[in-house]
């Protein structure tokens, strides 16, 4: 077996010589013959009523090939929500119709209402550009509170800007309320968890082709699971045959959520293709991506945790409005409820909670699941009330915690909102944190600063999430309208070597080598012999794709099923060619051999014999060597991490400077630790960006104004600390055959309080009454806090 | 983008020639201009690209006065400056990023005048005089607001003249998004006094700030603004930050340049 590149192996990312040498095939880089391009007309108001789309001159301008309008997709389906959600009250969710194109009312600015096909994309822009379109601004609903408070609607064909009034856990709430009204303390936090733009690197594109001989028709596009994408196409929106259509996702360059969905861009492609007979390629500019993208998270909340006089955990309770935006994309009703309210014990033994969630409609770019998915909002609002209890009641933040964290000994643990957690050590992950983030030397730091006129803080957290989506069982009582299985096709060529088919998708997970490594460790081959073939509905088994830190608990389990099918059959054929019983046959390191003898082939061997069956049980075992296996979860994974970090401020300024940051985390099972290394280092880029210079901000209008690079501030190598980032305290997931619980998610989940919470400690340490800032700390506004707090 | 001519004149009487053309605009770096043509909003009908003139290239130092051409990049500006006029050359090195630097002329920055550019405010703090093919200008007359200079049609920015003070130092606040001047301040001390400029603040684009400037003239330290206050009447307000919070890191950035100034 060759230990280099097996399971727990640092293998270096195969995928990486293709993108770093600039061979990566991405959407916008095929180029197929006769291709034509598709420009959106999109809204540049939030709120308006199309009064007329006069299309007479455009059309005839040059290299004009067809024009849509909203009007030409009455007849075909919405683009629909993944999840029904019902009210407290048990009236289902509103669900207004999400459509191809925008028709009657545009909703939010870059709302497409038309597409323009023509030879060129600048001639499709000049032609969007002659279309005569005339749009009667309403005021735009761009305020939550506002929204639910008034009567000018998103849609008005539902009568309210309320999508649903969600309580969790709704039989606790009496309960809870009780526990709150009787506590000995209350904390109570008001906290807004900022607005995203995802800005994958590269923005969306979409290329839709017909070919009228058969009847097919391919879309190529940028998605986190191209199967999904073509049963929403199929079933809901357009009705083309799932049969006929082939859904393709080449290399994509990053999605964190916003490609899991189904855009009308992709709808209009095929439609466009079908109707011209020709390709028809959508790319997304950089402004579009800003306007359309679904956005993340845009909560704000109210929460309080009651504690006793001993500082045990007695309830949470939150009340939250979720922004939604004008349309529902397909997990934004999942996100704020389900991946959010189920994660808001936390890590304690808390034995109440009780989570209000309402939604709205706003004229707003659609809200869905970005990196983290309503783990990081619950996170964010559970460790920065924790934290601001900690010192109304003079306690050591990091000592309450442990005091309420679940212990070694009580797993499974039923939290007290609706999880079994199967596993985990959370005192084992503080020690640990506490141990390599030199804790010890931090007052020397906060010296050393305090010297140089800057203020110290030191930041703390604990999380745990839940990933490996889902128990389809359990996710269709709680309204999922998919399944949240995964698939792999392991197919072993007759020469040896392999090709194994997922359904996960990858867009810098590094799975075409993370895959390989299981296999290889399962069937002691090279992993250089194996290929992940993923991304194309034409190649690949029905599988769901990639999200919440799902690829390699849920299709890593598929690859090891199909895996353990093949070696099963591959046994068969073995003992079958050493004249021996099944039962006698040893598989190891690559070689089949007779238990007690010196008899053995090779794995090769039986390949070979398995495609060219001369001398073969063929009565008794079919040819070939090739298994599929469908793997659904036993229960979500539960990944789990204490963080820390020391921040730096500027007092004069306001600047933030996160000078340390540790991540200590319990991934289960790591297969590949540089990859997992990698993994958090970008989720806690994200993070810490959301903590201090992502800021998404509509005006009263809805014009987006931070809608570009010179107002949307990303993190930079130089906003960024080196990171400490440990993973040796895991413990084993205990339901999938990897014992692996996912690392997808968890810097963006962890580090957004942790850096709140150092600056706020900073904040005290400069003798500033300051409890709470919100994100984006931004100098302007640490420097008005400490402004006001004098 | 539209769709536009362009020429590469090699002289800066061609490309006065070439300027002369109704809706033709000159093109430095374009660092600016490209992106602005890219989201279509603008519409030359031809760019007349300054970089192919030897005329404008080129750094002379007589021993007082730098004289900088006018397609001149940020880069080398960064690179050649750093023993005359280490300011200078600080300043020029972080103005947007490598790929910025590269491209980006000195003359294109002053021409465009962005109320947060850097170039302006080391242009106005040295006392520099523009020059373009017609005139010489002072900076102190070229910078008239927010995107205006004295700049007429189809005059060419040929060179800056920027004298080389005895002291400098140019503190940026930076933007977190851009990276532009949130606030920026340029301390010059000279023989006969010193001159502060400040960008990144004001509605009205790059200005000096006279108190200070006295103050500073009086006693070179920065405890000698210590008690002044700045207004914030007509500074910027945006998603970055309040006028009053400009005015704050007016006066905070100045005392870090004072501090700084070599």
């Amino acid at each position: 077996m060759p230990k280099d590149d097996g399971i727990g192996a640092a293998t270096v990312r195969r995928e990486d010589v293709r993108f770093l040498t600039g061979r990566g095939r991405y959407s916008d880089d095929i180029k197929a013959y006769g291709e034509c391009a598709a420009v959106f007309a999109r809204s540049n108001v939030a709120n308006g009523t199309i009064k007329s789309i006069n299309t007479d001159v455009a059309a005839t301008m040059p290299g004009v090939l067809a024009i849509f309008t909203g009007e030409d997709f009455v007849e075909v389906g919405g683009n629909p929500a993944g999840w029904l959600i019902n009210s407290r009250d048990g009236e289902p969710m509103k669900e207004p119709k999400r459509p191809v194109l925008a028709h009657g009312k545009v909703r939010h600015v870059g709302d497409a209402y038309a597409a323009v096909i023509a030879e060129t994309a600048a001639q499709g822009r000049d032609a969007v550009e002659a279309l005569e379109v005339e749009i009667e601004e309403h005021a735009a609903v761009i305020n939550m509170k506002d929204a639910l408070a008034g009567t000018n609607y998103v849609h008005d064909e539902i009568g309210t800007n309320q999508c649903f009034d969600w309580g969790w856990i709704e039989d606790n709430r009496a309960a809870t309320d009780a526990a709150i009204k009787g506590a000995h303390h209350v904390t109570t936090l008001e906290l807004v968890n900022n607005r995203l733009v995802p800005n994958a690197i590269e923005p969306r594109c979409s290329i839709g082709d017909y070919n009228p001989g058969t009847g097919d028709y391919t879309l190529q596009t940028t998605s986190q699971n191209p199967h999904m994408t073509r049963l929403l196409i199929s079933a809901f929106v357009l009705g083309i045959p799932e049969n006929k259509l082939t859904v393709i996702a080449p290399d994509v360059g990053g999605g964190f959520g916003s490609k899991i969905y189904h855009y009308g861009e992709e709808a209009l492609v095929l439609a466009a293709a079908k109707k011209l007979g020709r390709t028809v390629k959508w790319t997304s500019d950089r402004s579009e991506a800003f306007l359309t993208d679904a956005h993340g998270r845009d909560h704000v909340t109210k929460i309080e945790l009651a504690l006793d006089d001993k500082g045990n955990f007695l309830a949470f309770r939150t009340e939250t409005l979720a922004n939604v935006g004008a349309y529902l994309s397909n997990f934004s009703t999942v996100t704020p409820t389900f991946l959010h309210g189920t994660l808001m014990a936390g890590n304690y033994t808390v034995p109440l909670v009780y989570v209000n969630m309402k939604t709205v409609f706003t004229n707003t770019a659609p809200v869905d699941a970005y990196r983290g998915a309503g783990r990081p909002e619950a996170t964010f609002s559970l460790e920065r009330v924790i934290d601001m209890a900690a010192r109304e009641i003079g306690r050591d933040p990091i000592e309450l915690r442990r005091q309420n964290f679940i212990k070694p000994d009580q797993y499974p643990f039923a939290s007290a909102a609706g999880l079994e957690y199967d596993s985990g050590n959370y005192d084992a992950l503080m020690d640990q944190m506490e141990k390599v983030s030199d804790k010890t030397g931090f007052a020397a730091r906060r010296a050393e600063s305090e010297a140089k006129g800057l203020l110290r803080g030191f930041g703390v957290n604990a999380y745990v999430e839940a990933c490996g989506i889902a128990p389809s069982n359990l996710v269709g009582i709680l309204g999922a309208r998919v399944g949240l299985y995964d698939a792999a096709t392991v197919r072993v060529n007759a020469t040896g070597n392999l090709s194994v088919m997922v359904g996960a998708h990858s867009h810098g997970q590094g799975h075409e080598t993370v895959f390989p490594q299981i296999v290889a460790d399962m069937l002691g081959i090279d992993a250089a012999s194996i290929d992940i073939v993923h991304g194309d509905t034409s190649k690949i088994p029905f599988g769901m794709g990639t999200y919440g830190s799902r690829s390699l608990a849920v299709c890593g389990s598929a690859v090891v099923r199909a895996t353990e099918k093949i070696i099963a059959k591959a046994i068969k054929i073995a003992a079958h060619m050493l004249e021996a019983e099944a039962s006698d046959v040893d598989f190891s390191d690559g070689t089949f051999s007779v238990k007690g003898t010196n008899k053995s082939v090779s794995f090769g061997e039986v390949a070979l014999k398995a495609y060219i069956p001369h001398d073969y049980p063929i009565d008794m075992i079919e040819p070939g060597l090739e298994e599929t296996a469908f793997y659904d979860p036993a229960n979500f994974t539960y990944p789990s991490g204490a963080y820390c970090c020391e921040v730096e401020v500027d007092p004069e300024t306001g600047k933030v400077r996160v000078d340390r940051m540790t991540a200590v985390d319990d991934f289960g099972n790591v297969i590949n630790p540089m990859i997992v290394t990698g993994q958090v280092h970008g989720g806690l880029g994200q993070g810490i960006g959301q903590a201090l210079v992502e800021q998404t901000t509509y005006d009263d209008d809805g014009q987006l104004l931070s809608a570009s690079y010179m107002d949307y501030a990303m993190p930079r190598a130089d906003d960024l600390p080196f990171y400490v980032v440990d993973h040796s305290q895991s413990t084993i997931c205990t339901h999938n055959p990897l014992g692996a619980k996912g690392c997808g998610e968890a810097g963006a989940i962890g580090s957004p309080p942790t850096v709140v919470n150092a600056v706020i400690d900073a904040m005290q340490s400069g003798g500033k009454n300051i409890t709470h800032i919100d994100m984006p700390m931004t100098p302007h506004r640490v420097w008005t806090a400490m402004n006001n707090a004098q | 983008m539209y769709a536009f001519d362009i020429e590469r004149p090699t002289s800066v009487a061609d490309a006065v020639a070439a300027l002369k053309d109704q809706d033709a605009q000159a093109l430095g770096g374009g660092q600016t201009l490209i992106p602005t043509l890219k989201q279509r909003l603008a519409a030359p009908s031809k760019l007349v690209s300054l970089t192919n003139i030897a005329d404008l290239q080129g750094i002379a130092n007589d021993g007082d006065t730098l004289r900088i051409g006018g397609a001149v990049t940020h880069a080398t500006v960064a690179a050649e400056v750093r023993l005359t006029y280490p300011a200078l050359a600080d300043l020029a090195s972080h103005i947007g990023d490598p790929a910025v630097r590269n491209r980006g002329t000195i003359s294109g920055s002053l021409a465009n005048n962005d109320p947060s550019a850097c170039y302006p405010a080391v242009a106005l703090a040295s006392g520099a005089t523009i020059i373009t093919n017609t005139r010489a200008i002072a900076a102190d007359d070229y910078f008239q607001g927010m995107f205006t200079t004295a700049l007429d049609d189809g005059e060419i920015v040929t060179a800056v003249s920027m004298p080389i003070p005895e002291k400098a130092n140019y503190q940026k606040f930076v933007q977190p998004a851009s990276r532009f001047a949130l606030v920026g301040v340029f301390v010059a001390k000279f023989a006969g006094g010193v001159r502060v400029a400040v960008t990144g603040a004001s509605n009205e684009g790059v200005h000096r700030w006279a108190e200070a400037e006295a103050a500073l003239t009086a006693d070179f330290s920065a405890v000698a603004i210590a008690g002044l206050t700045v207004s914030a009447d007509n500074l910027i307000a945006d998603l970055h930050g309040s006028p009053e919070y400009r005015a704050h890191l007016v006066k905070v950035m100045t005392g870090r340049a004072v501090a700084a100034a070599s």
